[in-house]
């Protein structure tokens, strides 16, 4: 009776719906706002799973808006590569949702958080799996106002003034991919994903699709932070409440800064060695002065935020190799990185809530008085330094083992390097925050409530065991399937037009 | 060629007033500058010669109307636009009761 | 010796405005409710109905214009604009597809004829009009607070 394929307009619809109910009933109560906030994540992270299975099965899956046949209709697609990325973003979503039940508490107009929490998470699950160009960008703006209007969210001063450079950073980002669609759109005069991919393979490259690549480029590089583009990311991320850095850095610039920027250059404009070797460099780049950018901060949660910048250079990295077991890495990264970030940032979120601070200089030795923050931290900063067994060292070094393997050696070294400098100053963090001697100020403090210990938790326990994500039996459900759609590369376009 | 060229010289008459003018509010005109920028270059593009509005009446046949698809997406892109942009001002005056000035200069306690 | 300041603007304006606000809301309608056969639709409506409240606001002071739609009002009616947008668009899977055009299309150039196109007018019109309101009144409103703070 039910179709499989209407699993899909879900993604979209219920986190719409949420969020207007959530702004139409809960202005009096605030544990309305509560309830429906966990209630839609969790069924969000339930469908994703579901999803992932199906993909399994059916290898594809597609969903035409409204029964308007292609190339004339909006189409939804699920490959493998669309899969994984909304079981990272539903995952981090349900538990940041869980965390934040406590600590908006601080802050008045819980309703209206939750209400712009799920229009970004709507937003955000709409880029992904949409086929369509000029709907991505639709669903990429509703994700970004709603995250502009989060971080101004506690409106101090220092909020509102990194709101702002954010804002007008990332609509200056908007309007040049806009200005590519307009350009691709007069030069194939469709706006369909896989009909653009056909029609760009007859034609053949020319000196438009050299334009669009290049106004993509800084277009979504504005959204990802990568190296050039970057300014906006150790001033925006710092200023908002813990939650909503968590979902920035862990989910917002991947979904929507790599990801489409991995599905518009390789499976609509087709992958050149040009692109590859930029797309590499820039990684490089961000890797290398993230890291070097991060070792002098004293302030904690700009300290993440620099390693923001260096980690997703990482993912740059893998993915502009281009050999499979670069593809794999880089994706593999891209998850691990949601998942021990968001542990990072809500870890600092917990500090601030119990000691008020974020200077590294005037903590010390919290872990005596708040265990599992502590523990999670120490997990979470192993994990980003590469330390066996948790899952940072096993994606890190399939990165390095591809970039050694297809001849880059000068990249792997950088690699090495900044993977070193980030242990350097992860240690620097664990031994002025948690370890070492209590301060005599601290000695009130209390450890966090239940539902923010419960979210860290989880978080730290798929930091230990997502090292396993790399064995051939599970990766073929999971990783393998994001890497196979990212390589087959302009055949997605016949796989989707064969199969309606 | 030359009206899709004046309107690239509009868009980037948009971004040189967002890198150079210190002045909150003249930050937030340059933005919205390159916004009709996009838009009337997705206009010119539907332009087809001699074409005529692309509005269906009992009495007209289809042939000779201009391209209505890019109609269609101009009218969300504006809708984003005003989104964007009353956002922007709202935070802008927020700034504005924060800070005291609306001097981007002067706006630098965020640093390092 | 400082006079008291009169609420609103001068008695020409008031005159006028009191002439003109109801026909400017009637334009919005008719441009909303015939948005399948001319252009316009629900967004270009919205904004002249949300344009006739503000014109209010203008020429008599927020008072009177909050008579006639409070805050919590426009509150209401923006998030039940979405829900029914949303509700639309869901009842679309009863006939097997998101979206669908479910309601019988009729004779074209009607009033009453494209399916579901105008209830999504109706709609969109709500929430832009409630919208733009409620975003001209919190501008309004901080403006005041720094005023007051001076």
């Amino acid at each position: 009776m039910i179709e499989t394929s209407q699993i899909i307009p879900l993604f979209v619809a219920i986190p719409l719906g949420g969020a207007f109910l959530t702004s139409l009933i809960s202005k009096k109560a605030d544990w309305l706002a509560d309830l429906l906030g966990i209630i839609t994540t969790l069924a969000m992270f339930i469908l994703s799973l579901v999803a992932v299975r199906l993909v399994y099965i059916y290898d594809i899956l597609m969903y035409e808006m409204g029964s308007w046949k292609l190339p004339i209709g909006i189409v939804m697609v699920m490959d493998g590569l669309t899969s994984f990325m909304l079981v990272t973003v539903n995952l981090v979503a349900l538990l940041v949702a869980c965390y934040s039940i406590s600590y908006m508490k601080k802050f008045t107009a819980k309703w209206s958080f939750y209400t712009l929490f799920l229009l970004m998470v709507a937003g955000m699950n709409g880029v992904i799996v949409t086929g369509d160009l000029f709907n991505l960008f639709v669903f990429l703006e509703i994700a970004a106002v709603a995250s502009y209007a989060l971080v101004a969210f506690g409106t101090e001063k220092h909020e509102l003034e990194a709101a702002f450079k954010y804002a007008v950073m990332g609509s200056v980002g908007s309007l040049f991919i806009l200005l590519g669609i307009a350009i691709l759109y007069a030069h194939t005069s469709t706006l369909n994903m896989a009909d653009m991919g056909n029609i760009l393979r007859e034609k053949g490259a020319s000196n438009i699709t050299i334009l669009v690549s290049v106004l993509f480029l800084m277009g979504f590089g504005f959204k990802s932070a990568l190296v050039p583009f970057h300014a906006w990311l150790p001033d925006a991320h710092p200023s908002a409440p813990a939650p909503i850095s968590a979902m920035l850095s862990g989910v917002l610039i991947k979904s929507l800064g790599i990801y489409a920027l991995c599905r518009v250059v390789f499976n609509i404009m087709g992958v050149t060695p040009a692109i590859s070797n930029i797309l590499m460099f820039l990684g490089a780049l961000s890797m290398v002065i993230g890291v070097f950018l991060a070792i002098g901060q004293w302030d904690f949660k700009r300290l993440l935020a620099y390693h923001s910048i260096s980690q997703i250079g990482y993912v740059i990295l893998g993915i502009g190799i281009g050999t499979p077991l670069g593809i794999l890495g880089g994706l593999f990264h891209l998850f691990n990185h949601s998942i021990f970030k968001s542990l990072l940032f809500l870890n600092s979120g917990a500090v601030e809530y119990s000691t008020g601070t974020r200077d590294l200089k005037e903590m010390g030795g919290l872990s005596s008085k708040m265990p599992v923050t502590g523990s999670t931290s120490f997990i979470a900063s192993m994990s980003i330094a590469g330390i066996p067994p948790f899952n940072g060292f096993w994606s890190k070094l399939i990165i390095i083992i591809a970039a050694v393997e297809a001849g880059h050696y000068w990249y792997a070294f950088w690699a090495v390097l900044a993977s070193i400098l980030t242990l350097a100053s992860f240690t620097k963090v664990m031994k002025y925050a948690f370890l070492g001697k209590l301060g005599e100020k601290w000695n009130q403090i209390r450890e966090v409530p239940g539902f923010m210990q419960v979210s860290m938790l989880l978080l730290a326990l798929i930091c230990l065991v997502g090292g396993l994500l790399v064995l051939p039996t599970i990766s073929n459900i999971f990783l393998q399937k994001a890497s196979d759609s990212l390589l087959q590369g302009l055949d997605y376009a016949t796989t989707i037009l064969n199969g309606m | 060629m030359i009206p899709y060229l004046l309107c690239l010289i509009l868009f980037c008459e948009g971004l040189y007033c967002v890198l150079r003018k210190k002045n909150l509010i003249k930050i937030i005109v340059g933005i919205m500058i390159m916004d009709y920028a996009v838009n009337l270059f997705f206009i010119l593009i539907a332009y087809k010669i001699n074409g005529r509005a692309p509005i269906l009446s009992p009495d007209t046949d289809i042939m000779n109307m201009v391209d209505p698809l890019p109609h269609a997406l101009v009218l969300t892109s504006i809708v984003i636009g005003l989104a964007t942009t009353a956002l922007l001002i709202a935070i802008a005056i927020r700034i504005y009761q924060k800070y005291g000035t609306f001097d981007i200069t002067k706006i630098k306690e965020l640093k390092g | 010796m400082a006079k008291e300041r009169e609420k609103g603007m001068s008695l020409i304006v008031k005159t006028i405005t009191r002439l003109t606000v109801g026909l400017i809301f009637l334009y919005g309608i008719y441009i909303i409710s015939h948005g399948h056969l001319s252009p316009g639709g629900g967004f270009a409506g919205g904004v002249i109905i949300a344009l006739s409240f503000i014109h209010l606001v203008l020429a008599y002071g927020k008072e009177t214009a909050f008579k006639k739609l409070s805050q919590s009002g426009a509150a209401v009616f923006e998030s039940l604009g979405a829900i029914m947008f949303l509700v639309i668009a869901l009842l679309g899977l009863t006939g097997g597809y998101f979206f669908l055009n479910f309601i019988s299309k009729g004779t074209p150039f009607r009033l009453f004829s494209a399916g579901i196109i105008p209830l999504c007018n109706i709609a969109i019109c709500l929430k832009v009009g409630a919208g733009l309101f409620a975003i001209f009144i919190a501008l309004i409103l901080l403006k005041i607070d720094v005023e007051k703070k001076k």
